[in-house]
């Protein structure tokens, strides 16, 4: 039986292919499997959690193919990267359908308040909020950044689409934050596991930088 | 600093080439996709659009292989459009690597589809292209037109952009028929219309002849943002050199 390096979580919601791509492109020595099931979860080395579409949708299905466990298992000990409902769903609830997410995270999930969201210039911010946005790296005056944000400029801009963000209720966990317009938590982290809103897989050198970074990444 | 408006390059393809025609008619050989995709990667386009406008059933199968060997090489979002007509066309697409898909004349022959394909993989990765034209003939000012811009509709494209957002559409890419491969400029007055109308980012196309048009789409049209095809395909312009006219105009932008 071949060793899994990384496993891609997939539950049936929406493409995995990009992301599965951008693996194999900064890692093409790894096996990187996309795979809806428990035991290749269990005994990869590393999990990408990706997701996409509505998150009451991939809770349910994740649940319907016995993935929760192995999910949560490897979230608590082995590296993990989580991208936007990947992201989402670690927290214990979201404004998105009222739904109950995985609870690894205290904090909820919430949608951007539309009404009257304009930028500095007075214009119309539109949502999904959609398009490349700077990332702000968290870290205390006297911490290093986390070893995910390595070769990545403070600023650097980031792929996103989504119309939902975190709330967490530990302000510890935050790795990264963007404004749009006002700041909310784009990134994560805890332990082995590092989450984010955004998309790496379509952000271009940055974005690959910080795939590379996970697939490199030995937690402490 | 904030979200930056994006420039699109977008690729005609038929048959395997990238093309770009006037008004939709005369078309010019403009190169191999997979090579001007990259090309484009490297310059910093923030997206990429590819339009299949192939018009023989038998060559559709080209366009999965092209996807997917630029989906390999170059790791910014893919949208592709053209001929898109059930869900399954979009599943198609998806799994050879878009990231969005465009749907145009079976939204409006089908809206069901617009609805089902965003219940299925989500509002992000549906966008909804509009192709209109001012009319005079009707008691509104632009008219949605399909099949290439050839057949009205009798729909008010306004309205109809609050339609198709309202059934899910996550994006929406207007392009003015009569302004298509002019040069002439955008159609601001429209695209302005429909980004007050809709929360969804739009994206303004058909028109644009400097890298003025492209700062003019975004301060008078509203638009998210702007696509262009031949100022790019031959030459004229580097992506590069659009994104910092637009900077040096006050526009944020992705450098």
């Amino acid at each position: 039986m071949s060793t899994i390096d990384i496993a891609v979580v997939d539950y049936g919601m929406g493409n995995l292919r990009s992301v599965s791509k951008a693996l194999e492109h900064v890692a093409p020595t790894k096996n990187v499997v996309v795979t809806s099931r428990p035991d290749d979860v269990a005994k990869a080395s590393r999990v990408v959690f990706p997701g996409q579409g509505a998150m009451p949708d991939c809770i349910k299905e994740l649940d319907a193919r016995g993935l929760r466990a192995a999910v949560l298992d490897a979230a608590q000990n082995k590296p993990f990267l989580g991208i936007c409902i990947g992201l989402q769903m670690l927290f214990e609830h979201s404004e998105e359908g009222d739904a109950a997410g995985l609870g690894f995270f205290k904090g909820s999930v919430k949608r951007f308040v539309t009404e009257n969201m304009v930028d500095a210039q007075g214009e119309k911010l539109k949502v999904p909020h959609m398009g490349w946005n700077q990332v702000y790296q968290h870290r205390s005056p006297d911490a290093n950044a986390h070893p995910l944000w390595h070769g990545i400029e403070d600023g650097a801009r980031f792929y996103y689409v989504h119309s939902y963000y975190v709330q967490p209720e530990d302000e510890g966990i935050i790795e990264g934050f963007t404004n749009y317009p006002e700041r909310f938590t784009c990134a994560v982290a805890k332990d082995n596991l590092f989450a984010v809103q955004f998309h790496p897989e379509k952000s271009a050198h940055a974005g690959l930088q910080l795939l590379s970074n996970f697939v490199s990444w030995t937690p402490k | 600093m904030g979200l930056a408006k994006r420039i699109i390059p977008c690729l005609d393809v038929t048959n395997g080439r990238v093309v770009k025609g006037v008004n939709f008619l005369e078309l010019r050989d403009a190169g191999d996709p997979v090579e001007i995709a990259r090309r484009y990667d490297e310059q910093g386009a923030d997206e990429l659009t590819f339009l299949d406008i192939t018009a023989s059933s038998d060559n559709r199968g080209l366009i999965l292989h092209i996807i997917e060997e630029v989906a390999s090489q170059v790791f910014i979002p893919l949208t592709v459009g053209g001929g898109v007509r059930e869900v399954e066309d979009v599943r198609r697409l998806l799994n050879a690597g878009a990231d969005k898909v465009s749907i145009n004349t079976t939204a409006v022959l089908n809206p069901k589809v617009v609805q089902d394909a965003t219940a299925k993989f989500g509002s992000q990765c549906i966008v909804v292209a509009i192709d209109a034209k001012k009319v005079d003939n009707q008691p509104f000012e632009w008219e949605v037109f399909t099949h290439g811009g050839r057949k009205p509709t009798g729909l008010d494209a306004v309205k109809w952009a609050e339609y198709m957002v309202s059934l899910g559409a996550g994006e929406l890419l207007i392009t003015s028929m009569d302004r298509d491969g002019t040069k002439i400029g955008f159609n601001n007055p429209l695209n302005k219309a429909i980004s007050n109308a809709v929360e969804v980012p739009i994206i303004a196309s058909g028109g644009v002849g400097n890298l003025q048009h492209l700062v003019d789409g975004v301060k008078e049209g509203g638009a998210d943002a702007v696509l262009a095809a031949s100022i790019f395909h031959y030459g004229e312009y580097t992506v590069k050199q659009a994104k910092e006219y637009m900077a040096q105009h006050g526009i944020e932008v992705r450098l």
